[in-house]
Formats: structure tokens, sequence, C-alpha cells
């Protein structure tokens, strides 16, 4: 009896003695965690396998190469029919959604600077509209904004025949925005060739002008030489080429428009309010970025005898940026992965035609499902790498 | 003014008023409407923005609105001008279906009860200058229990099934729950991140860069198409009980990612006066580390909580009916077809009504837990 009891407070004494101690606590710990993990992994494998199994189902991708018979009505970068694969569906809706994605990453910048240095204006009734505006967009739902300017536009805007003009080449109907085309005739190439050269000379200038004043001193006006050499030389290598460009018109042929780009209201509806739900957050980041800067570095500056656009553009933009681009970042990324509401409206993005379509007609949903998961999470690594990179660039080198 | 310098010596000037331009009403105006020709320019089209919006909106909404009808053409038929007026009718007509969905008439006393039950555990989270606070808060936590069995059933109260679940209520729960359990799962993920097991980081880390990668709506289908496959055959689960799980594991990671942030700014000093009076890793994250950390993120995890509560309208997609859903399976009755534009504003001002005091109550939290310099 004693024996027993005696080693069964030896072995208690161990564990106690065991757990006391931190590294090995520490590695009991983990490997708890990892059998957890790997046998509720395993438990799930195991699931799937008779699931599928009972259901008739193999795993594989030979799907992506079946033809799709399904339609997709916007597909501006590559052919796309209902005969062509499933895996061709899931480029155009990659591709749609980096496209709507982009367009709205600019758009909503653009509104989110502007609105984000309007809240700091000292104009009391320009200051308290956009306040107003952005708590009101920030305070709803994307979806709701999302329907209501697709509702917007298909229920408010008038039927091709009555569209809305503007300057007989640009129309807005409820079947979608027609603007012109550009057509680049032979010539163009040579436009073309003068603009990158600008552009190289540019850069190389700019260097060059970063040089000279970091040695002498000396300012040279950057901004005002650049533009003048781009505009100016493209539009000189334009007008001796003959002005080689064109606009398709678009034109009212029977009950639709032709000719000129067709952009359908999905994608407005989408790229509108995406963009200005965004920006309303931009707006925020913006002015709190500038705000952050101390009054002390203006008043440090203008001690130093600089004028008040070179304080702007030397001392407060690149400390600003610091605070701004992080979240601004997270925001690109928020927009990316809202995009994804598509399919509330219609709009053929990558959770649209793989998530959608092709899960109901093939019924694959693991496989299609693991190719959206994949599109975005290897979109936000993207973007989290670029973030990085400049973080890297822009880090405070403290002592 | 050389005059006034002759007649007074230096230093016996009398107090002169400031100019009638500089303070007062027209200073005002003019420092903060009129400052600069930029300035001049931007009131004049922002007021002109005004003039041309609000008056119009403001007879839409209010001066030629409809309130009694019953179907949208007698209420276009009692407007001067039809469509000129917003018409409430509509949205009179499908209050209940708004507020409750399908949730059978006879049992709604529950809802109304989980509803008052619900200001009554919100109460205590809020005003830390309740009396008996600490009670109040454990009844808070048992709320999410307890509203649970009410509106489901079961136990002596007749079941309910989910399906039956919409509006303004689906969007309720769906918040409450994703609020009150996303909160400790963050908190623990982004421990985890910051625990010096490999292990344990590398799992918390995979999940949570997982989670904020791709969007709720993708996490979404996989609760209503994928997840069958990972349970057991035959398993019937709850659709609402799945989405319920991906909404609260989606903000618990971006939880975890603010609270991470405050367990950051904690300095080193703190870990180390716990570890030198001697508390466990669990009492020193508790009483020192947690409290201070989570007070720094209380703006972070506010906006988190609105981010959630806005994403709510996302169920919509796979097919349940929160108040946006309901609004569009109204529109599609031909009785009363075409009055998007009422649907969405009501529905938008329920939201902005919630998030806008959310954001507010934050912005009082935090001016009033500054305490530093």
């Amino acid at each position: 009896m004693a024996v027993i009891s005696e080693n069964g407070a030896n072995t208690r004494n161990l564990i106690t003695r065991l757990w006391s101690n931190r590294e090995t606590r520490s590695v009991i710990i983990q490997i708890v965690t990892l059998t957890v993990i790997f046998a509720t992994l395993a438990f799930i494998f195991r699931n799937v396998v008779i699931n599928l199994d009972a259901r008739g189902k193999e795993f594989n991708f030979d799907f992506l190469f079946h033809p799709a018979a399904y339609d997709i009505t916007f597909s501006p970068f590559i052919e796309y029919s209902s005969r062509s694969t499933h895996l061709r569906a899931a480029v155009v809706g990659i591709l749609n959604t980096l496209l709507v994605a982009a367009c709205g990453i600019v758009l909503a910048t653009l509104l989110g600077f502007i609105m984000g240095i309007l809240r700091l204006s000292s104009n009391w009734i320009v200051n308290r509209t956009v306040y107003c505006f952005l708590e009101f967009t920030r305070n709803v739902p994307v979806l709701l904004h999302i329907l209501f300017v697709h509702g917007l536009i298909v229920i408010q805007l008038p039927v091709p025949k009555k569209a809305v003009n503007l300057a007989d080449s640009f129309f807005l109907t409820n079947r979608g925005f027609f603007i012109p085309k550009p057509v680049w005739e032979s010539g163009s190439g040579l436009v073309a060739v003068v603009l990158l050269i600008s552009i190289a000379f540019v850069v190389l200038f700019k260097r060059w002008a970063k040089k000279a004043q970091d040695s002498t001193g000396r300012v040279y006006p950057v901004l005002g030489i650049s533009t003048g050499v781009i505009v100016g030389a493209t539009a000189l290598a334009f007008l001796a080429a003959d002005m080689p460009l064109s606009w398709n018109i678009p034109e009212l042929r029977g009950f639709n428009f032709s000719g000129g780009i067709a952009i359908k209201p999905e994608f407005i509806a989408l790229w509108l309010a995406l963009s200005y739900y965004t920006s309303s957050f931009i707006a925020e980041i913006v002015r709190g970025g500038i705000l952050a800067i101390s009054h002390g570095q203006t008043e440090a500056a203008h001690a130093l005898g600089l004028r008040p656009n070179r304080t702007l553009q030397l001392i407060i933009i690149p400390q600003a940026l610091r605070v701004i681009v992080p979240p601004l970042a997270s925001q690109y990324l928020n927009l990316t992965k809202n995009s994804s509401l598509a399919i509330a409206i219609g709009y053929m993005d990558v959770v649209a035609t793989v998530g959608g379509i092709t899960l109901m007609q093939t019924g694959k949903e693991m496989e299609t499902m693991i190719i959206v998961l994949l599109t975005y999470l290897v979109f936000s690594l993207i973007i989290s790498g670029f973030m990085n990179l400049y973080n890297k660039k822009m880090a405070l080198v403290e002592r | 003014m050389s005059d006034t310098a002759k007649t007074y010596k230096i230093g016996q000037h009398p107090d002169l008023p400031p100019p009638r331009t500089e303070v007062g009403v027209l200073g005002w105006f003019k420092h903060k409407l009129f400052s600069t020709p930029l300035n001049i320019a931007l009131t004049l089209l922002a007021a002109w923005f005004l003039w041309s919006v609000i008056p119009p909106l403001f007879e839409w909404i209010v001066l030629d609105s409809v309130w009694t009808a019953e179907s949208r053409k007698e209420c276009w038929g009692k407007m001067e001008v039809p469509e000129g007026g917003a018409c409430w009718a509509f949205i009179k007509d499908r209050l209940e279906l708004f507020i409750y969905g399908f949730y059978p008439a006879p049992q709604r006393w529950r809802v109304n009860l989980s509803f008052v039950l619900l200001i009554m555990a919100i109460v205590p989270v809020l005003y830390d200058k309740m009396l008996a606070r600490k009670f109040g808060l454990w009844y808070s936590v048992a709320f999410p229990f307890i509203a649970g069995w009410l509106l489901v059933g079961g136990f002596g109260l007749t079941p309910v099934e989910t399906d039956q679940f919409g509006g303004i209520m689906l969007t309720l729960i769906i918040g409450v729950t994703g609020i009150s359990f996303s909160l400790p799962i963050g908190v623990l993920l982004a421990l985890g991140r910051r625990s010096k097991m490999p292990v344990l980081r590398i799992v918390c880390v995979m999940f949570i860069e997982f989670i904020r990668g791709v969007p709720l709506i993708a996490l979404l289908f996989i609760a209503s198409t994928m997840l069958n496959y990972f349970l057991p055959p035959g398993t019937v689960f709850d659709l609402l009980l799945r989405v319920l799980i991906m909404v609260t594991l989606f903000s618990s990671a971006y939880i975890a990612e603010v609270v991470r942030g405050g367990l950051q700014a904690i300095p080193n000093g703190q870990f180390e006066a716990a570890d030198s009076l001697g508390l466990t890793y669990v009492k020193a994250h508790l009483l020192i580390i947690l409290p201070q950390a989570l007070k720094i993120s209380i703006p972070g995890i506010v906006n988190t909580f609105i981010g959630l509560f806005k994403d709510t309208t996302l169920v919509l997609i796979i097919g349940m009916l929160d108040p946006l859903g309901i609004g569009r399976a109204s529109l599609a009755d031909a009785v009363w077809a075409g009055l998007a534009r009422e649907v969405y504003l009501f529905i938008a001002l329920f939201f902005f009504i919630c998030c806008f005091s959310m954001s507010r109550y934050s912005l009082y939290l935090e001016r009033k837990l500054h305490t530093g310099h």
C-alpha cells in the first residue's frame, strides 16, 4: 500500500515538476496543440473522403478544361464565349476582379485625399458638408451602397433611345455608359516612343536634380520641367505624325448603342459604390495622418526659410505618408475583398464565375472554393508584400 | 491712426474694441467662410450644392410623402406629382417583416423580450458607474445563451426553425453573437501570436492571415456549401449556426490584430514588473497586461464591431433574409414594386443609427480613458 501511494505521489510530483518548468511546459503545450490540430485535420480529411465517396464525387481539377457553357457578358480583356473552358471563365473572373479593384483603388484614393484635405479646411460649410457625407457613407453597409447605385443606374437612367447625352459623344443609359473609343492609326507608334523617351529623360533629370540639390543646395523646378518635357515632346510628336488618333463615337442603332466603349451598369455601380465607400475611410486616414504631424515641424520649416509649398512638399507630406500608407494599404485590400460583393448585382468577378456558376454546374464545391480563396490570398499577399517593402524603405531610422 | 498716437502717451492708450469685422458673427463669416478667394469659391460651391440637394430631398422624404395607402398605385395617386414623394406606407405595411422576418406571430413576444434583455445586457457594459456592475456583467456574459434559448425554443418553449428568423432581428442576432464571442477568441489569438512557443505562434499567424486575406462572402459560401463535407456524414448542422461560427471567426481575426497592436504598445517594464511580483502568465495578463492593452485597443475594437455589424448584410447573398434581403423580397411584390429608394433609405437609416452611435460611444470612451498627458 505504502509503496503504491509513494509511487502515485512520485508520478504526481514528476508531472508538477515538469509543469512548473517553463521549458518542458512549453514543449508539452506545443505537442498537445500539434496533436489536436493534426487530429482535427485528419478527422476533417477522413470526413471529406467519406462524404465525397458517398456522393460519388472525386477531388480533381479536370472540370477546368471542360466547356463552361455559360455566358459572361463582360470580358474586356480576353475573348470568351460559352464554348470556352471553365479555366478561361475563371481567368475572366479574376481579371474582372482585378479591373474593378484597380479602378476602384485609383478613384477611392483620389476622392479620399480630396475629402480628407477638405475635412481639414477652415471653411465651415465645406468642412461640415464633407463630414456629414463621410459619416453617412461610413456607417452604411457597402452592399447597400452597391445595390443603391446599381438601382439608381438601372431604374433612374433613361433607356438608350432617350440617353443622357453629354457633348454628343458620352451617353448615359440604363444599359450602361457609352464612351468614345480611341482608334490609333499608323504613326501612333512614334508618339508612344517619344512619350517613353521623354519619361525616361524626366526620371534621369529628377535623379540628377536631386543629386545637384544635395551637393550644391540649388533647387531646380523639377515638376515644371518634367511636365513641360513630357507634354511638349508628346504633343510635338503627335502633331508631327499628323494626329494619328481618331475617335470611334457610339451611335444609336435600333434599341442600343453600337461602337465606342460600352461600360456595363454592373461595373459602374460596383466601381462607384466601392470607390466612394472606401474613400470615406481613406479621407479619415489622410486627415489623421496630416494632423499627426506636429505643428512644430511646420514652424521649424518656416524658421529655416522654406516657403509654404516647399514645407508641404519636403516636410509635411513625407512624414504624413509614413502614417498614412500602412492603413491605406489595408483599405486597398478591403476594397479588393469587398469587390466580391459583385455577385449581388451580377458583375462577373471571380466569386460569381468560379464560385457561382461553375460551382453550380459542376458541383465541385471544394475545388472551386479553393480557387477563389487562393485568388484572394495571392492578392492580399502581393499588397502586403508591397506594403512591407515600403515600410522598410520609410521606417524611421532611430538612434 | 497718427492722431491717436499723438494724443496718448505710450502705455496710456485706452483699450479699443477689436475691429467689427474680426469678431462676432461678421468675424466668424469672414474667417470661416470668406477668408481667401479659394475659400469663397468653395463656400459658394458648397452652398449651391446643399441648396440643390437638401430642399428636394426634404420635400421627398417629409413634405410630399404618403403614410397610409394599400398599394403603390394608391400611394402615387395621392401625390400631386406621381413619384414626387416617398411612399412610407410601404415600409409601414412591411414593418413587422422588417423587424421579425418570418418569426411566427404568436411567438413574437419572445423576440421582444430578448430585445429588452439585450438592452439590459448592454447597460452594464457601457456604464461603469452602475450599481452592482459585477452582477450586471455576469448577466451580460450569460445573455447570448439566454437569448438563444428564448429565440430558438425548446426546454418548455415552442421550437422555432432558424430559417424563419429574419429582418432586424437576424442582424442583431448575428451582430451580437459575433461581437460577444469574437472578443475572447480574438484576445486568445493575439496572445497566441505573441507567444514564445513557435508552434502556437505559427498556428495563430496562419489562421489570422488566412481569415484576413479572404473576403467574408467566400467564407459564407464555405459555410453554406462546403462545411457539410468536413463533418461526419449525416450530421445536420443549422445554417444560421454555421454562419454565426464563420462570422465570429472572421471578426476574431480582425480583433486579434487590433489587440496585438495594443499589446505591442505595452512597455516591457510592465511584463518584467509582473514577473518580479511572481505573477503567473495568466495572472499577469489578466491583472496587468490585458486591462492596459484592451484600453488602448478600444477604438480599433469598436471599429471592428461596426464593420462586423455592417457585414451582417452579406448573409443576403447566401439566401438569408436580413433587412436588406427582406427589402429586396418585398420589392419583388407586384403591389409595391418600384419603391426601392424608400426601402434602401429605411435600411440605411437603421444601420446609420446603430453604427454612428457605436462610433460616438467609442470616441467618448477614448476621451474618457485618455488619462495620459
